[in-house]
């Protein structure tokens, strides 16, 4: 297994803010794996806690067990696009069918689902999948975007030119998503790769932290700790607090410490034709 | 339910509930709202309610539509927006605005199915207290807006209400400048020796230590890793520098 725990630091921080009695969303991170997932769940009574907890133990689990198995480098399908993309793919698939399962034997689960941000960080990359409304964003030198689209409603009246960015911060149907996990007997991540660089910050959240704090504060957060991870994770919690707090809030932040390319023996071959 | 109450030159002509998912508004006898206005064309607008949420949308009329004194095509309706039709007002009040449900509410995510998306399981498919939509074709496209409630604005009891604060350096070169503290977050220190914040919440100003061996001192006092609130003329060290806080209006 290739442990990328050297290059990698994390700080995770959940709440389940000031208006809900308790907390839907379940986070998971794993330093040496360069794995970290994120779910915001939902559903009646205690469902949306079931569903992100399935979805966010059985990834964490399974993906451990492929990654032991074989490295997420290796290019995998015949597209030639990483193994960790189709491992991303597939154990969200598989998260989703599980749900889907779940709420459909047991009425009491009955329209459970969650939301699902999954990020996976080897060779001096990052592949990123999700599902709805959790977000990435990454802060790379004094630039902050985010890196995902929501799946949501919003979103696609914002690219189908209906409203504009800043209208959209004041519209009523923030909380409504186009894609969810366990809803539907099939749902398909949106899985993409991007280069990391050493200092890169990675900002995983619920909506409980951008519906509360502006992306400018939350920019500011990050840029101005980013010297104290656990410390930045527990401000941004903390400000969408203060702001009213009323969702469950979460964040996992991954530094990128420093280079973490792969060793294989086709990949130094490669590097030393391209020298 | 959402209405709106019609009025003309103030004085309020009546209540129009949005108990439809369209209604229209126009001079002709077949409008739901019928204005006999020349200034109205005869299909004018027209405003779609789907749940908690109405969607206005202008029907290419000659003398167009105003919300809140701005010309619409198409616009999702706030609480109080006031609708301009000719000489007519009509304001939008929704039903929380009448205090029936709470925020906590709106606040839930929930799924919007996608067009033709998800057959399996859909009549039963409930979210708890709340309900799973399901759009038809080009519910995004259309004006066909489902949404749970009015916008949550993020409160924010913070910043603004507060006391502008300074910090002024007491020692070194730079004795006797100030730094107000504008942002809700100002980092102090030098990066890689001794960096520590002031956060600016509703409950006041604290200092948090954020990198370096040493901590702050307060008033002469040594803190620890948790956030300390900040009093008028505390005095601050760090990074061999001494600094006073103070509030600026007081």
């Amino acid at each position: 297994m290739v442990d990328v725990s050297h290059a990698l630091e994390l700080a995770t921080a959940t709440d389940p803010g000031m208006v809900r009695s308790h907390n839907e969303d379940s986070i998971a991170a794993d330093a040496r794996l360069g794995l970290a997932v994120l779910a915001d769940g939902m559903g009646g009574y205690n469902a949306g806690e079931v569903a992100s907890g399935i979805a966010v133990a059985l990834i964490t689990e399974e993906m451990k067990k492929a990654l032991e198995a074989r490295a997420p480098h290796e290019v995998g399908g015949a597209d030639g696009a990483p193994r960790g993309e189709a491992l991303i793919r597939e154990h969200a698939a598989r998260a989703n069918a599980a749900i889907y399962q779940a709420a459909q034997s047991q009425p009491q689960y009955s329209g459970m689902g969650t939301t699902l941000v999954v990020t996976l960080f080897y060779d001096n990359r990052v592949s990123v999948g999700h599902i709805g409304d959790s977000r990435l964003y990454r802060l790379r030198g004094d630039s902050f975007e985010q890196v995902t689209r929501d799946h949501s409603l919003l979103q696609e009246q914002i690219d189908s030119g209906m409203i504009t960015k800043e209208q959209a911060k004041h519209s009523a149907n923030k909380n409504l998503v186009t894609r969810a996990v366990g809803i539907d007997p099939e749902v398909e991540a949106e899985v993409h790769t991007y280069e990391v660089e050493p200092g890169d910050v990675y900002l995983m959240c619920s909506d409980g932290l951008n519906d509360m704090v502006d992306d400018e504060d939350i920019h500011l957060t990050l840029s101005s700790l980013r010297a104290n991870l656990p410390l930045a994770a527990a401000q941004l919690v903390q400000q969408a607090n203060d702001n009213g707090g009323r969702d469950n809030v979460s964040v996992i932040l991954v530094k990128v410490v420093k280079d973490f390319p792969a060793q294989t023996g086709w990949f130094r071959r490669f590097r030393s034709w391209w020298k | 339910m959402a209405k709106l109450i019609m009025s003309l030159e103030g004085s309020m002509i009546k209540e129009i509930p949005l108990d439809k998912e369209r209604i229209t508004i126009g001079r002709k006898a077949h409008n739901d709202v019928q204005i006999e206005n020349l200034a109205v064309s005869g299909e004018h607008a027209c405003i779609v309610t789907i749940l908690n949420d109405s969607f206005l949308e202008d029907l290419g009329s000659t003398n167009g539509t105003l919300v809140n004194g701005t010309p619409i095509k198409k616009h999702i309706l706030q609480n109080n927006d006031v609708i301009e039709i000719g000489k007519y007002k009509m304001k939008y009040v929704t039903e929380a605005a009448a205090g029936q449900a709470t925020v906590a509410e709106f606040e839930k995510t929930m799924v919007l199915r996608a067009p033709g998306g998800a057959k399996a399981g859909a009549p039963g498919a409930k979210f708890g207290d709340t309900a799973a939509f399901q759009a038809g074709p080009g519910a995004v496209a259309a004006p066909a807006v489902p949404a749970a409630a009015p916008a949550a604005q993020p409160a924010r009891p913070a910043a603004e209400a507060h006391p502008l604060a300074a910090i002024q350096i007491l020692s070194g070169p730079g004795a006797g400048k100030e730094l107000e503290l504008t942002k809700n977050l100002t980092t102090l220190g030098k990066p890689g020796v001794q960096v520590a914040v002031i956060t600016r919440r509703p409950q006041g100003y604290f200092i948090t230590h954020v990198e370096g061996a040493k901590f702050p001192v307060i008033n002469g006092k040594m803190m620890d890793a948790q956030p300390h609130q900040l009093h008028d003329h505390d005095v601050i060290e760090l990074a061999g520098v001494k600094m006073e806080f103070f509030l600026k209006t007081s």
